[in-house]
C-alpha cells in the first residue's frame, strides 16, 4: 500500500536523507568486518607478539565507529522529526 | 590502610545518597518537570547497567586469562547501537505504540497477546537472570572480603561472606520495592531509579578510569610503557580464536537486545525516540571508556601482584598494594554501584514479568469474577510485584549460597547471556517477519530453552553435580550422539559455542518451521502487521469490534488498575473527545483499543486483553473486522463500484419510465381522439334518429313510402349504435377475463370460407380477388371456432374497407407449426405506415385519416384479446406489399389451457 504511494524520485534533500539512513544501516556491517580483521592476522609466527598491535587497532576502529555514529546521529535527528509525521522507510 | 568500619560507613553513606537522589527526583518529578531528567544523557547513563560487577571486576580477570577476547562483550553491543537504525529504533517505536512493559510482554503482545509466550519468556528470563544476581551478590561479598583480609586477623573479626550477601540482598530488595513499585504503570517510568542508576553509572566509570589512570601514569609511567608491558607479558591463551571472537561478539550483541534489564532501560524506560540517536554513539563511547584501561590493569596486576592473586579483583588489589586507600575505596564503590544497579533493574524487570504473565493471569483464571467486580486489583498487582522482587532476590541469594565461590559462578555470565539470547529468533522474527506465529515462537523458544539447559546450564555445574560424569562422557543411556557437550558428534567445539550454536540454530529452525506450518488467528495477524509495519501505519488498527461492552463496568475495572482519579480522568477525556459531557464514553472500537493499551502499560498486553474480553464478553476481532481494517481502500473501491452499479440501474429504470411515459402520452392522445370520435359516432346516428323520428311524429306531412324509408333509416342507425355498444361490451368482457370459450372441432377450410362469406357484406360493390390455397387449409382445429371466425371476419372486413388498390386482392395462407397453426391474411393495398404499426392493436386506435370508413377502432383490439384467449397472438407483418396480419393459435385447445391468465397482460 505505502510502497506504491511513495514517490519514485525524491528532491535532493530527501534523497540525501535516504542515503544517510542507508549509511546508518551499513555502519554496523562495516564495523563488524573491521573488527573481525585481526582474526586474519592471528596466524602469524608468534601470535602473542601481536597483542599490543591488536589492542591499538581495535580501540582505533572502535573510536572511529563512535565518531561515525555521532556524525550520522546528528544528521539523522531531523529525519526522525519528519518521520513522525509521515511513514518512514523502515 | 583503610579501616574496615570506614568502608562500611562509606558504603552506607553512598547508599543513603542514592536513596536521597531517588527520593528527591521522584518528589520533584511528581510536582513538575525536571528539565534534565528526560535528557539523552540520563538515558545513555542508565544503559550502563549493561556493565555489571561481572564486567567491572570480571573484565580485568577475563583479560588476564584470555587477552583481548574480553572486548567481544563490549563490541557486540557497540555494533547493535551503531546500527540502531535497524533494530533498536523499531523496538522503541513498537514499545511506545503498544505500551510494552517488558520483553515478555513484547513477545506476548506480538504473538496475539498470548500468555503462553509470556510465561515461557518469563521463565527463561528468571532462569537466565537469577545466576546473574547471585554473581552480583558474590562480587559484593568478595570485595568486602578483600578489605577484611587487608585488615588482617588483628583488626575486625572477619565478616562472614554469607552475612554480607544477605544484607546486600535485603538492602537491594528494600530499595527496589520502595522506588520500583511506586507507580503501577511501567510506562510512566521509574524516574527516581533511573536517576540513581545514572549516578551509579558515573561513579563506576570515574572509579575505573581513576584506577586505570593510576595504573598507566602512576605505576607504569606512560602509555608507551604500558603497551610494552602488554607486548611482553602475554599469557598462554591470549591468541585470538576466530570462532570464539565471532561467536562471543554475536552473543553479546544478542544479549543486549534480549536481556530483560537492558530491555527495561533501553526500550521501556525510553522517554523519547531521539534519545536513541544520542545513545547510538554515546553508549559505545561509555563502553569504550570502560574497557580502555582493562588491559593495562590486567597486565600490571599480572606483573606486580604475587602469583595466585585473583585476577577478578585486580581493580581493588592493585591500589591496595600501592597503599592508595582512597582510590581503592572509590574502586570499591564503583564495583558496588555496578552490582546494585544491575540487581535493581533486573529485579524490577523480572517482577513486572512475573506479576503480569504468571500471577495476575493465574488469579484471573482461578477467579474469573475478578475482571468485573471484587477487590482492588491495583493493590493486588503492586503487592505481587513487591513479593516478586523479594522472591527474585531470595532466589539469587539461594543460588549464591548453593554455588557460591565456585568456579561455576564465575563463568555464569556468558552462560546467562546464551540463555536469554534464546529470545532473539522470536524477537527479530516478530518485528521483521509478519509470518511468525505463536505456535512457531512457542516451539522455538521451548526448543532453545531446553537445549540451553541440557547442553550448557546443567553441565556448567561440573561432572557429578547435576549430570553424572558418565552421562557427560557417554550421553544418556549410552546414546553417544546425545552427549550434552557434543550433540550430534560435534565434540570439537568450545562448550559455550557448541551450546550457543545448537540452541540458536535449532531454535530458529523450529520457529521458522512452526510459523510456516501453523495458521495465525486474527489477533496475531493484526499484531503482526502492527509490529512489522510500525513505521508505515499512521494510526493503530482497530482490534475491537463494536460491542455491547458496558462503559460502567470498564470504568470500574480501570479504576482498580489505574487508580480512581486517573481512570476517571481517562474516561472523561475519552467521553469529551466523543462530544459527551459524562464519564462514560461510547464503547467504540477505538476507545476499547486505547483503554486496552493504557491497561497494558500496567498489567501487560495479554492480561489487559483478557480483562477487557471478560467484560466485553469475548468479542474478539473477527475476520470481518480484520478484512475491513486491512483494506479500507478496497472498501472505497467496492463502494464506488456499488454506486456505479446503482446509477446504471437508475439509468435503466429512467429509460423504461421514459418509454412508458411516451406510450402513456400516445395512448392518452389516442383516447382523446377516440372519445371525440366515439361521441361523434354516437352523435351522428342519434342525430339522424332524432331528426327522422321528429319527422315521423308529424305523421301528416309524410307519405307512406317516406314513412317506410325514414323508419328504415332509424332502424339502420339504431343497429349501428347497437353494434358499437356490442363491440365495447365485447372488449370489456374479453379484457376482464370473464369470457367463456366454447370449444368445437372444425376444418380450417370451412372456417375461412364462412368468414369470407360473412365479410362479403362489407363494401359488396368492390370485386376482390381471393387467393387461397385450400390444400393447406385441411387442418382440423379444436378451438372456439366462433371467436376465431370473428377475428378472421374482422381482418377480412378491414381489408375490404381499407385496401385502396385498383385491383384489390386478398391472399390467405395457412400452415401448421408444431402444435400451433398460423394463418396469414395479406392484401395488396398501401398497408399501414410504420409509425402506426405499433399502435393498431391498442384499444382506441384507428387510422385517423380513414376515420370515415366507419367502425370505432375497437376491432383489432378485440382480435388481440381473442387470440390471446386462444393461446396465440395476432401480429402485423411488415414488408408484405400491403396490410398483412398473422394469426397464431393452438391447434387443439384444451379447456383450461386458454390464456385466461395472460388475458390481462396488456401494456
Amino acid at each position: 500500500m505505502s510502497a506504491s504511494a511513495r514517490p519514485l524520485y525524491l528532491a535532493r534533500e530527501s534523497y540525501r536523507r535516504r542515503r544517510l539512513m542507508d549509511a546508518a544501516r551499513l555502519l554496523p556491517i562495516a564495523g563488524a568486518v573491521l573488527l573481525a580483521l585481526p582474526l586474519l592476522w592471528a596466524p602469524e609466527p608468534a601470535p602473542e607478539r601481536a597483542t599490543a598491535h591488536d589492542t591499538v587497532y581495535l580501540f582505533g576502529v572502535w573510536l572511529a565507529l563512535i565518531l561515525a555514529a555521532a556524525a550520522l546521529a546528528r544528521r539523522l535527528a531531523p529525519a526522525m522529526e519528519e518521520d513522525r509525521g509521515a511513514g518512514g522507510a523502515g | 590502610m583503610l579501616p574496615f568500619n570506614l568502608l562500611v560507613l562509606a558504603c552506607l553513606a553512598y547508599v543513603i545518597i542514592l536513596f536521597l537522589v531517588a527520593f528527591v527526583v521522584e518528589r520533584r518529578a511528581d510536582g513538575g518537570r525536571i528539565p534534565w531528567l528526560n535528557s539523552p544523557l540520563i538515558y545513555t547513563l542508565s544503559l550502563s547497567i549493561y556493565c555489571t560487577a561481572w564486567t567491572f571486576y570480571g573484565a580485568v580477570g577475563y583479560a588476564a586469562r584470555s587477552g583481548l577476547e574480553f572486548m567481544t562483550i563490549y563490541l557486540g553491543p557497540t555494533l547493535i547501537f551503531v546500527g540502531w537504525w535497524w533494530v533498536l529504533r523499531k523496538l522503541v517505536r513498537i514499545a511506545k505504540t503498544q505500551r510494552v512493559t517488558s520483553i515478555a510482554d513484547m513477545l506476548s503482545s506480538r504473538y496475539g497477546k498470548s500468555n503462553l509466550i509470556g510465561v515461557i519468556v518469563t521463565l527463561l528470563a528468571v532462569a537466565g537472570t537469577t545466576p546473574y544476581i547471585a554473581l552480583q551478590l558474590q562480587s559484593i561479598s568478595l570485595s568486602f572480603a578483600v578489605f577484611a583480609a587487608e585488615e588482617g586477623p588483628a583488626g575486625w573479626s572477619r565478616p562472614d561472606l554469607d552475612a554480607t550477601a544477605i544484607w546486600a540482598a535485603a538492602g537491594l530488595a528494600l530499595f527496589t520495592i520502595l522506588f520500583g513499585t511506586r507507580n503501577l504503570d511501567a510506562n510512566e517510568q521509574h524516574q527516581g531509579i533511573v536517576t540513581a542508576i545514572a549516578v551509579e553509572a558515573v561513579v563506576k566509570l570515574v572509579a575505573l578510569l581513576a584506577v586505570g589512570i593510576f595504573v598507566v601514569w602512576g605505576m607504569a609511567g606512560s602509555a608507551g610503557a604500558i603497551l610494552e608491558r602488554i607486548e611482553a607479558a602475554p599469557g598462554p591463551d591470549w591468541a585470538l580464536q576466530p570462532s570464539r571472537w565471532a561467536g562471543l561478539t554475536f552473543l553479546s550483541a544478542a544479549a543486549i537486545l534480549a536481556l530483560p534489564r537492558m530491555f527495561q532501560v533501553m526500550v521501556v524506560e525510553n522517554a523519547d525516540e531521539r534519545h536513541l540517536a544520542t545513545a547510538s554513539w554515546a553508549f559505545p563511547l561509555y563502553l569504550f571508556l570502560m574497557s580502555l584501561f582493562v588491559m593495562p590493569i590486567a597486565v600490571m596486576g599480572l606483573d606486580t601482584l604475587p602469583e595466585g592473586a585473583n585476577p577478578d579483583l585486580f581493580v581493588l588489589t592493585l591500589p591496595l598494594s600501592q597503599e592508595a586507600g582512597g582510590l581503592a575505596l572509590l574502586a570499591f564503590l564503583g564495583g558496588f554501584s555496578a552490582s546494585t544497579s544491575m540487581v535493581i533493574v533486573a529485579a524490577i524487570a523480572l517482577s513486572t514479568m512475573v506479576s503480569n504473565h504468571i500471577v495476575t493471569p493465574l488469579r484471573l483464571a482461578l477467579r474469573p469474577a475478578q475482571g468485573r467486580g471484587g477487590g482492588d486489583l491495583r493493590r493486588f498487582v503492586l503487592r505481587t510485584r513487591r513479593i516478586a522482587i523479594a522472591g527474585v532476590l531470595a532466589l539469587g541469594y539461594a543460588y549464591y549460597s548453593v554455588t557460591g565461590g565456585s568456579e561455576a559462578l564465575a563463568s555464569i555470565g556468558l552462560i546467562a547471556f546464551a540463555g536469554v539470547a534464546q529470545v532473539l529468533p522470536a524477537l527479530l522474527g516478530g518485528i521483521f517477519w509478519r509470518g511468525g506465529t505463536r505456535a512457531g515462537a512457542a516451539a522455538g523458544l521451548s526448543t532453545g530453552f531446553a537445549i540451553w539447559l541440557y547442553a550448557l546450564f546443567l553441565p556448567s555445574f561440573g561432572p557429578d553435580a547435576v549430570f553424572s560424569a558418565r552421562l557427560l562422557a557417554e550421553g544418556p543411556a549410552g546414546l553417544d550422539w546425545l552427549r550434552p557437550q557434543a550433540l550430534f558428534g560435534t565434540g570439537g567445539m568450545d562448550p559455550l559455542l557448541h551450546a550457543l550454536f545448537w540452541s540458536l540454530s535449532l531454535n530458529t529452525a523450529v520457529f521458522c518451521a512452526g510459523s510456516l506450518l501453523s495458521f495465525p488467528d486474527p489477533v496475531e495477524r493484526v499484531q503482526g502487521a502492527q509490529f512489522v509495519g510500525v513505521f508505515d501505519l499512521q494510526a493503530g488498527t482497530r482490534g475491537w469490534s463494536r460491542s455491547a461492552a458496558e462503559a460502567e463496568d470498564l470504568l470500574v475495572m480501570a479504576q482498580r488498575i489505574l487508580g480512581h482519579a486517573e481512570a476517571q480522568e481517562f474516561f472523561r477525556a475519552e467521553a469529551a473527545a466523543q462530544g459527551k459531557a459524562t464519564f462514560l464514553p461510547d464503547t467504540t472500537p477505538d476507545f476499547l483499543e486505547r483503554l486496552e493499551r493504557r491497561l497494558a502499560g500496567s498489567v501487560g498486553a495479554a492480561t489487559a486483553h483478557a480483562m477487557i474480553v471478560q467484560i466485553v464478553g469475548g468479542s474478539l476481532v473477527s475476520v470481518q473486522d480484520l478484512m475491513a481494517v486491512a483494506s479500507e481502500a478496497a472498501q472505497i473501491i467496492e463502494y464506488s463500484s456499488q454506486l456505479e452499479a446503482k446509477s446504471e440501474e437508475l439509468e435503466r429504470t429512467a429509460r423504461k419510465l421514459r418509454e412508458a411515459n411516451e406510450m402513456l402520452t400516445r395512448l392518452s392522445v389516442q383516447k382523446d381522439a377516440f372519445l371525440s370520435q366515439i361521441s361523434h359516432e354516437l352523435r351522428t346516428p342519434m342525430t339522424s334518429i332524432r331528426a327522422f323520428s321528429e319527422i315521423l311524429k308529424d305523421a301528416d306531412a309524410v307519405g307512406g313510402a317516406d314513412q317506410v324509408k325514414y323508419a328504415g333509416i332509424i332502424q339502420d342507425e339504431a343497429i349501428r349504435l347497437t353494434v358499437l355498444l356490442d363491440d365495447l361490451l365485447d372488449l370489456s368482457v374479453l379484457e376482464s377475463g370473464r369470457v367463456q370459450l366454447s370449444l368445437q372441432t372444425e376444418r380450417l377450410e370451412r372456417l375461412i370460407g364462412r368468414a369470407l362469406l360473412a365479410s362479403n357484406s362489407i363494401a359488396p360493390e368492390r370485386a376482390f380477388i381471393i387467393d387461397r390455397d385450400q390444400s393447406t387449409e385441411q387442418i382440423e382445429v379444436t378451438t372456439d371456432t366462433g371467436r376465431l371466425a370473428q377475428v378472421l371476419i374482422n381482418i377480412l372486413s378491414n381489408a375490404r374497407k381499407y385496401c385502396d388498390a385498383a385491383e384489390p386482392r386478398i391472399t390467405i395462407r395457412a400452415r401448421r407449426s408444431g402444435r400451433m397453426v398460423e394463418v396469414d391474411v395479406v392484401d395488396n393495398g398501401s398497408g399501414i405506415p410504420e409509425d402506426q404499426q405499433a399502435m393498431i392493436f391498442e384499444k382506441f386506435a384507428r387510422l385517423s385519416d380513414q376515420a370515415q370508413a366507419g367502425g370505432a377502432g375497437l376491432g383489432l383490439a378485440i382480435c388481440r384479446e381473442i387470440m390471446e384467449k386462444l393461446g396465440g397472438s395476432i401480429t402485423y407483418l411488415p414488408g408484405q406489399g400491403g396490410a398483412a396480419f398473422r394469426l397464431r393459435f393452438v391447434r387443439v385447445l384444451e379447456t383450461g389451457e386458454a390464456g385466461g391468465g395472460a388475458g390481462g397482460a396488456v401494456a
